[in-house]
C-alpha cells in the first residue's frame, strides 16, 4: 500500500515539473502594439509617491516625470517656466509673481487652477507638524491669490535665489492619498508598483507640453549590483543609470554608453572635531598624500574631473578650478607637516563608507593604499546607507568618510551652507568664523558680482583650512539600448524620461 | 570496505595538506602585496608574472587567493571553535543535569533552529558592524545549538553507562566525570561534527561576503572575491574561477575528512 | 492530542521569543527608521515629529507588547518606506519563496530517489562511482556561485533564460515559473546530492539485516524486496534530511533570490533590514519562522506514517 502512495507521488511530480516546463516553453514576451522601454535601477522607488514627503533622491529623480512645478530646470539647469506661464520677481526680492499656464490637466483628467497652486505651496509651508515639509518654504510670508490666473508668493526676507523653491510640485487639492494614488501634471502618469520589484508609468496623452515618446516605461529593481552586467548583456533590461566604468566596459555591443558627469563633490570627509583632524596640519598632510588623479586613473581610467573645494563644474561661474593646484601630490611635504603636528610616525584611522555606492568603495580602497606611503593607515568600515544617514550624518559619530554630497538646487547656498557654523547638516563639524561671515554676506548681497565674490571666499576658505580631502565629480556612465535615443544628462538628480525615444520601429 | 574508508580520509588529508601548506607559505610569502594596486595590469589575463591573472585593481589573484583562502579558513576555525566550545558546555550541563534547564535550553535551541543561520548573522552584523572578527562572532554564535544538541544526546546516552555509575561510586564530583570521563568518549561523534562544521562555516562565510556582510574590503576572502568578480565573468573569467576553485576545493577536503573519521569509527 | 497541545504550544513561545528577539535587536542596532526615511536634507524638528508620529519614543517594551497585539488580532502593521500595509507587501512576495522552495524540492526528490536507489543497486558499479564522486564536488559548491555559473552558461551563453527578466506570477505564470526554474535548480543541486548519498547509505545499510535475507529466502526477485521492504524504512533518515533542508532552503534562498535577482520574501528582508522598516522585518521573520516550524512539525508526522513503531508521547 505504502509503495503505492509514493509512486503516485512521484508521478504527480514528474507531472507537474513537466507541466511548469512545457508551459514555460509557451510563453513568451507579452505581444503589446505600445512602444515600451524597461529602465534598471538601484534602489526601489521606496519612499512615499508624495512629492513634497518624498526625500530619497531615488525617489525624487523618477518623480520627475509625474509632477511639475511653476518652474522647471532644463538639461542645461536652467529654469524654465512650466506649470507658469512666464514671472516676474519684485526688484527688491520680496514678491515673486507668476502668471499660470492655460488648460494644464492633472492626470485624473481634472484642471489646474489657482487654487490648486495655492493648496500646493501652502501644503509645502505647513508647520503644523512642527517644521515645513520643505524646509526652504519657512521664508514664505504668504501665497495669494490675485486672480484666476496669477498667484504671488510673498517672502519675509528678500532672496533673488528662491525660484529654484518654486519647482515644488503642483498636486490637485481633491487628491486624499497622493502617498499612494500620485496624481501631477508631467508627461508620465503612474501605473503600478510591486515592492522591490518595478515601478510602471505610461505616457500621459493630454500633457499641455510636448509629450513623451514612449508609451510604456517600466522601472526595474536590480538591487545586487553584481547582476547589471548580467541583465543588460541578457536583454532584460534596455538602459540602467549610473553604471561604473568597469560595468560599461562589459557590456555588449547593443548598448550604447553615454558619459556624463554625477554632479557631485566626493570627497573624504574629516570630523574636524575628532583627534587627530582637529588639527590643520594633519588635515593639510592627508590632502598632500591623496593623489585624485590617481584615483581617478585606477577607477574610471582617468575619467572625472577633480574638484578642490565643495563646488562642482556644473555650477559653471562659481567652480574654482585654480584650487585644484592648492595640495600639490607631495609626500615630503605631508611627512613633515605630520612630524609637526606630532605624528612624525603616522596614525590609523577608521574610514567609514556606505556599502551601497561601490565608487565610493572603490575610492576609499585606493586612498588606504595612497595613505600608507606617509604611514597613516586607514581602516574601511563598511556600513549600510541608514546606519552611515544615523552614526556619521545625524550623530557625526565617525572619524573621515568618503561621499558624494550633491545639491538640491543650482544655488551655490545649496552647496556650501552645510558647513556654516550652525548648520543642523554640518556633519563635518567645521568651524569657521570667517567663512560664516563670508557666506552671511553672500546670501544677503543683491549685486550678483558681489555675490559671486563672497561665495568663491568660501569655496577657498574651506581649501585652505583643508576642511575635507577633495577628490572629484564623479564621471557618470549610462547603458542605453541602442534601439533608443535621446537621452540627456542633467546638472541635477533628476532622470528626465519624456526625452527617450525609439530610434527606428521595430519589426515586430 | 577496509579499504574504501582510508581513501576518503586519503584524499581528504592530501587536499586539506597542499591548502594548508599554500595557506602556509602565505603566510609568511605572497608573489605580490596582495593589496598592492597596479593600474597598468588591470583585470590582465594569466601570465607567467601573474599566474592566475589580476582584478579589476591591478592587484594580484595569486595573491589574494592566497590571502583570501588565510582569512577564510581563520574565520572558519575560529567560527568553529566558539560554536563547539560552548556547545561542550551548553549541551554536557543540559545532557548531564536534565530537568529545567534542560526544558528551557531546549525551548530557546528550537527558537534558533527556526530562525536560520544566516537570518542570525545578518542581525549579529547589524548588532555589531561588519569586520571579520563579528563575522567569527555572528557564526560562531549560530553554530552554538547544533553542537550543543550533539553533545546532550552523547551526554545522555552516556550518563548512565557503567563507567560512569563506578566513576560517581569512587566519589568523583560532577565536572570531573562530565570533562574527564565521558566528554573523552564523545570525542569521535563530535570531531565529525567539527569537520562538517568547518565545511558550513566556510560556506555560510562565503554567503555572507556574497551579501556584503562578511569580510571588508581591501581584505580579500574567497566569498568576497566571487562576489566581486561577477561583474567580469566574461572579461576575466579567471577572477572568478580561481577563487571558485580554491573554496570548492577547500571544502572537499573537508568534507573528505569527516567521512574518513566517520567510517574509521565504525558508523558509516 | 496531548502531543498536539504540547507542540501548539511550543510554537506559540518559539514565535514569541523569535519575534521578541528581533524587536529587541533593532532597538539595539544602529540606524533610525525617522532619520532612514528622511534622508539627507532632513532638520532635526522633522525626525523628531516623525519619531514622534511613528511611535518610536516609547520604551521598546511598550511598542513590542503594542505590535504583538495587534499582530495577534492580524493587523501586521504598515510598511514605514512604503506607506503599504504589510499585510499587502508579504502577500505577493510568499507565493515567490515558496513556489522557489518547492520546485528545488521536487527535483530534489525526483533526482534523489532514483538515483539513490539505483546506485545502492550497483553499488560499486562505474555509475555509482562516478555518481560518488560528482557528489561530493557538487556538495562543496556554495549555492551561489553555482548560481552565477547557471547564469553565465545556461543565461548568457546558451540563452536558455534571460538573467534578470524576472515576471510576476501575477502578470504571467508560465514565464515566471520558466524564469524559476534555473535559480531552483541552484538551490536543488547540493541539497539532491545529499540527499542521493544519505538514501545510498541508508539503502545499503538495510539490505544487511535480517529480514531482508528472509524476503529474499521467500524466493523474492531483487526489485521487488528493495521497493516492497528496503526503501520504506530506508527513508526514514532521507525524511529527516529532506525536512532539514526545506527548512533551511527557505531561509538559504535569500542568497539565490539575490543572483538571479528574484523579488520574494529575503529581498524585502534585507532591504527591509538596511532600512530598519521592522514591520516588515518581523512579519517576514516571523513568517519564515513559522513555516519552518511547521515544516518541522510535517516532518514529525510523515515518520509516524512511515514507521508505526514511533509514537509520541
Amino acid at each position: 500500500m505504502k509503495t503505492k502512495a509514493v509512486k503516485k507521488i512521484l508521478l504527480a511530480l514528474v507531472c507537474t515539473t513537466l507541466t511548469i516546463a512545457l508551459g514555460a516553453c509557451a510563453g513568451d514576451r507579452a505581444d503589446d502594439d505600445r512602444s515600451q522601454i524597461t529602465i534598471g535601477i538601484p534602489q526601489d522607488v521606496e519612499d512615499s509617491l508624495d512629492p513634497h514627503k518624498a526625500v530619497a533622491a531615488g525617489t525624487e529623480e523618477i518623480l520627475f516625470n509625474l509632477y511639475e512645478g511653476l518652474v522647471k530646470p532644463d538639461s542645461d539647469g536652467n529654469l524654465v517656466d512650466a506649470l507658469a506661464e512666464s514671472h516676474t520677481i519684485s526688484d527688491d526680492g520680496l514678491v515673486y509673481t507668476f502668471t499660470l499656464r492655460q488648460n494644464v490637466k492633472f492626470h485624473d483628467g481634472s484642471v489646474m487652477t489657482a487654487d490648486d497652486v495655492k493648496y500646493s505651496l501652502d501644503r509645502c509651508a505647513d508647520t503644523s507638524s512642527g517644521a515645513p515639509l520643505v524646509a526652504a518654504f519657512s521664508a514664505i510670508e504668504s501665497v495669494n491669490i490675485l486672480d484666476e490666473r496669477t498667484v504671488e508668493v510673498v517672502l519675509t526676507e528678500p532672496d533673488k535665489e528662491f525660484l529654484p523653491y518654486m519647482t515644488a510640485a503642483i498636486i490637485p487639492q481633491a487628491n486624499e492619498t497622493p502617498e499612494k494614488n500620485p496624481i501631477g501634471t508631467g508627461p508620465y502618469k503612474y501605473v503600478s508598483r510591486a515592492p522591490q520589484e518595478n515601478f510602471v508609468m505610461e505616457k500621459f496623452d493630454d500633457y499641455w507640453g510636448e509629450g513623451a515618446h514612449i508609451d510604456l516605461v517600466t522601472l526595474k529593481v536590480i538591487a545586487n549590483s553584481d547582476t547589471i552586467v548580467t541583465s543588460l548583456n541578457g536583454g532584460a533590461i534596455d538602459m540602467f543609470l549610473r553604471i561604473t566604468l568597469a560595468q560599461s566596459e562589459q557590456v555588449s555591443d547593443d548598448y550604447q554608453v553615454l558619459e556624463g558627469t554625477m554632479n557631485l563633490v566626493q570627497a573624504m570627509y574629516l570630523n574636524n572635531k575628532a583627534k587627530p583632524f582637529d588639527d590643520i596640519r594633519v588635515r593639510q598632510a592627508l590632502c598632500y598624500a591623496v593623489d585624485p588623479a590617481g584615483i581617478m586613473e585606477i577607477n574610471s581610467n582617468g575619467k572625472g574631473t577633480q574638484v578642490g573645494s565643495s563646488m562642482f563644474p556644473a555650477f559653471g561661474k562659481y567652480y574654482m578650478e585654480e584650487l585644484n593646484d592648492l595640495y600639490e601630490t607631495d609626500l615630503d611635504k605631508a611627512r613633515e607637516l605630520l612630524a609637526d603636528a606630532g605624528y612624525p610616525d603616522g596614525f590609523s584611522f577608521t574610514l567609514t563608507v556606505p556599502s551601497n555606492y561601490p565608487q565610493h568603495v572603490n575610492c576609499a580602497q585606493v586612498i588606504v593604499e595612497q595613505l600608507k606611503e606617509i604611514g597613516v593607515e586607514a581602516k574601511i568600515q563598511l556600513v549600510e546607507w541608514e546606519s552611515w544617514l544615523s552614526t556619521v550624518y545625524t550623530d557625526r559619530n565617525y572619524e573621515a568618510t568618503v561621499v558624494g554630497l550633491d545639491a538640491s538646487s543650482l544655488t551655490p547656498a545649496a552647496m556650501l551652507r552645510r558647513f556654516t557654523g550652525a548648520a543642523s547638516n554640518n556633519f563635518i563639524n567645521y568651524q569657521s568664523a570667517d567663512y560664516d561671515e563670508a557666506f552671511e554676506k553672500a546670501l544677503t548681497s543683491v549685486d550678483d558680482a558681489e555675490k559671486t565674490q563672497y561665495y568663491k571666499e568660501c569655496e577657498r576658505i574651506l581649501a585652505q583650512d583643508a576642511a575635507n580631502v577633495y577628490i572629484q565629480d564623479l564621471p557618470c556612465f549610462v547603458a542605453l539600448n541602442k534601439k533608443y535615443g535621446g537621452y540627456e544628462f542633467y546638472p541635477l538628480y533628476v532622470q528626465n524620461f519624456a526625452s527617450l525615444y525609439l530610434v527606428e520601429e521595430q519589426s515586430n | 570496505m577496509k579499504k574504501k574508508k582510508s581513501k576518503n580520509y586519503k584524499i581528504g588529508a592530501t587536499i586539506t595538506g597542499v591548502l594548508l601548506f599554500f595557506i602556509l607559505v602565505g603566510l609568511f610569502w605572497t608573489p605580490y602585496d596582495p593589496d598592492a594596486m597596479d593600474n597598468a595590469s588591470k583585470l590582465a589575463g594569466v601570465s607567467f608574472s601573474h599566474i592566475m591573472g589580476c582584478d579589476n585593481f591591478g592587484r594580484d589573484i595569486f595573491s589574494r587567493v592566497l590571502e583570501g583562502s588565510k582569512i577564510t579558513l581563520f574565520v572558519a576555525v575560529g567560527t568553529v571553535a566558539i560554536g563547539t566550545l560552548c556547545g561542550i558546555v551548553v549541551g554536557a550541563f543540559t545532557g548531564y543535569y536534565g530537568g529545567i534547564v534542560d526544558e528551557l535550553f531546549m525551548r530557546i535551541n528550537d527558537a534558533l533552529f527556526a530562525f536560520p543561520s544566516i537570518l542570525l548573522g545578518l542581525v549579529f552584523i547589524s548588532l555589531l558592524g561588519s569586520g571579520k572578527y563579528n563575522v567569527i562572532v555572528a557564526l560562531g554564535v549560530a553554530f552554538i545549538p547544533s553542537f550543543a544538541r550533539i553533545v546532550r544526546s552523547e551526554f545522555i546516552r552516556c550518563k548512565n553507562m557503567d563507567y560512569v555509575k563506578s566513576a560517581k561510586l569512587a566519589g568523583a564530583g560532577d565536572l570531573r566525570i562530565m570533562f574527564v570521563h565521558i566528554l573523552p568518549n564523545v570525542m569521535t561523534v563530535l570531531s565529525s561534527s567539527i569537520m562538517i562544521g568547518f565545511n558550513n562555516a566556510v560556506l555560510a562565510e562565503a554567503g555572507m561576503s556574497y551579501l556584503g556582510i562578511g569580510v571588508q574590503p581591501p581584505d580579500a576572502s574567497l566569498g568576497r572575491m566571487l562576489s566581486e568578480a561577477q561583474t567580469y565573468l566574461f572579461s576575466a573569467p579567471g577572477f572568478a574561477l580561481f577563487p571558485g576553485i580554491v573554496l570548492i576545493l577547500m571544502v572537499l577536503g573537508f568534507s573528505l575528512l569527516a567521512e574518513g573519521i566517520k567510517e574509521g569509527a565504525g558508523y558509516a | 492530542m496531548k502531543y498536539f497541545i504540547k507542540k501548539l504550544a511550543g510554537l506559540l513561545v518559539t514565535l514569541l521569543v523569535v519575534s521578541f528577539l528581533v524587536f529587541a535587536a533593532f532597538a539595539v542596532i544602529p540606524g533610525d527608521p525617522a532619520t532612514a526615511m528622511l534622508g539627507t536634507e532632513a532638520t532635526p524638528e522633522r525626525v523628531e515629529a516623525l519619531r514622534e508620529e511613528l511611535g518610536l519614543n516609547a520604551p521598546v517594551f511598550v511598542r513590542y507588547v503594542g505590535w504583538a497585539a495587534d499582530f495577534v488580532r492580524g493587523d501586521f502593521g504598515t510598511s514605514y518606506r512604503y506607506n503599504m500595509s504589510v499585510k499587502e507587501m508579504i502577500q505577493d512576495k510568499v507565493p515567490v519563496t515558496l513556489t522557489l522552495t518547492a520546485m528545488s524540492f521536487c527535483m530534489i526528490v525526483l533526482i534523489a530517489i532514483p538515483l539513490g536507489l539505483v546506485c545502492a543497486r550497483h553499488a560499486g558499479g562505474w555509475l555509482d562511482r562516478s555518481v560518488i564522486v560528482i557528489n561530493q564536488i557538487i556538495m562543496a559548491v556554495p549555492a551561489f556561485f553555482s548560481g552565477i555559473l547557471i547564469t553565465l552558461v545556461f543565461g548568457l551563453i546558451l540563452h536558455f533564460f534571460v538573467p534578470g527578466d524576472y515576471v510576476s506570477y501575477q502578470t504571467n505564470l508560465p514565464r515566471f515559473l520558466g524564469y524559476m526554474f534555473f535559480p531552483a535548480v541552484a538551490i536543488a543541486l547540493p541539497k539532491a546530492a545529499m540527499a542521493v548519498k544519505l538514501l545510498r547509505t541508508s539503502v545499503l545499510a538495510q539490505m544487511k539485516l535480517d529480514y531482508v535475507r528472509t524476503a529474499y529466502s521467500r524466493g523474492n526477485a531483487t526489485r521487488e524486496v528493495l521497493y516492497r521492504h528496503v526503501l520504506k524504512n530506508a527513508m526514514i533518515p532521507v525524511v529527516t534530511f529532506l525536512g532539514m533542508a526545506l527548512a533551511d532552503m527557505i531561509a538559504g534562498s535569500i542568497i539565490i533570490e539575490q543572483v538571479f535577482n528574484i523579488p520574494g520574501m529575503g529581498r524585502i528582508l534585507l532591504t527591509s533590514i538596511s532600512n530598519r522598516d521592522y514591520p516588515v522585518v518581523e512579519a517576514v521573520i516571523v513568517c519564515i519562522a513559522f513555516l519552518v516550524i511547521i515544516i518541522n512539525f510535517i516532518v514529525d508526522l510523515i515518520y509516524q506514517a512511515i514507521d508505526p513503531r514511533i509514537t509520541f508521547e
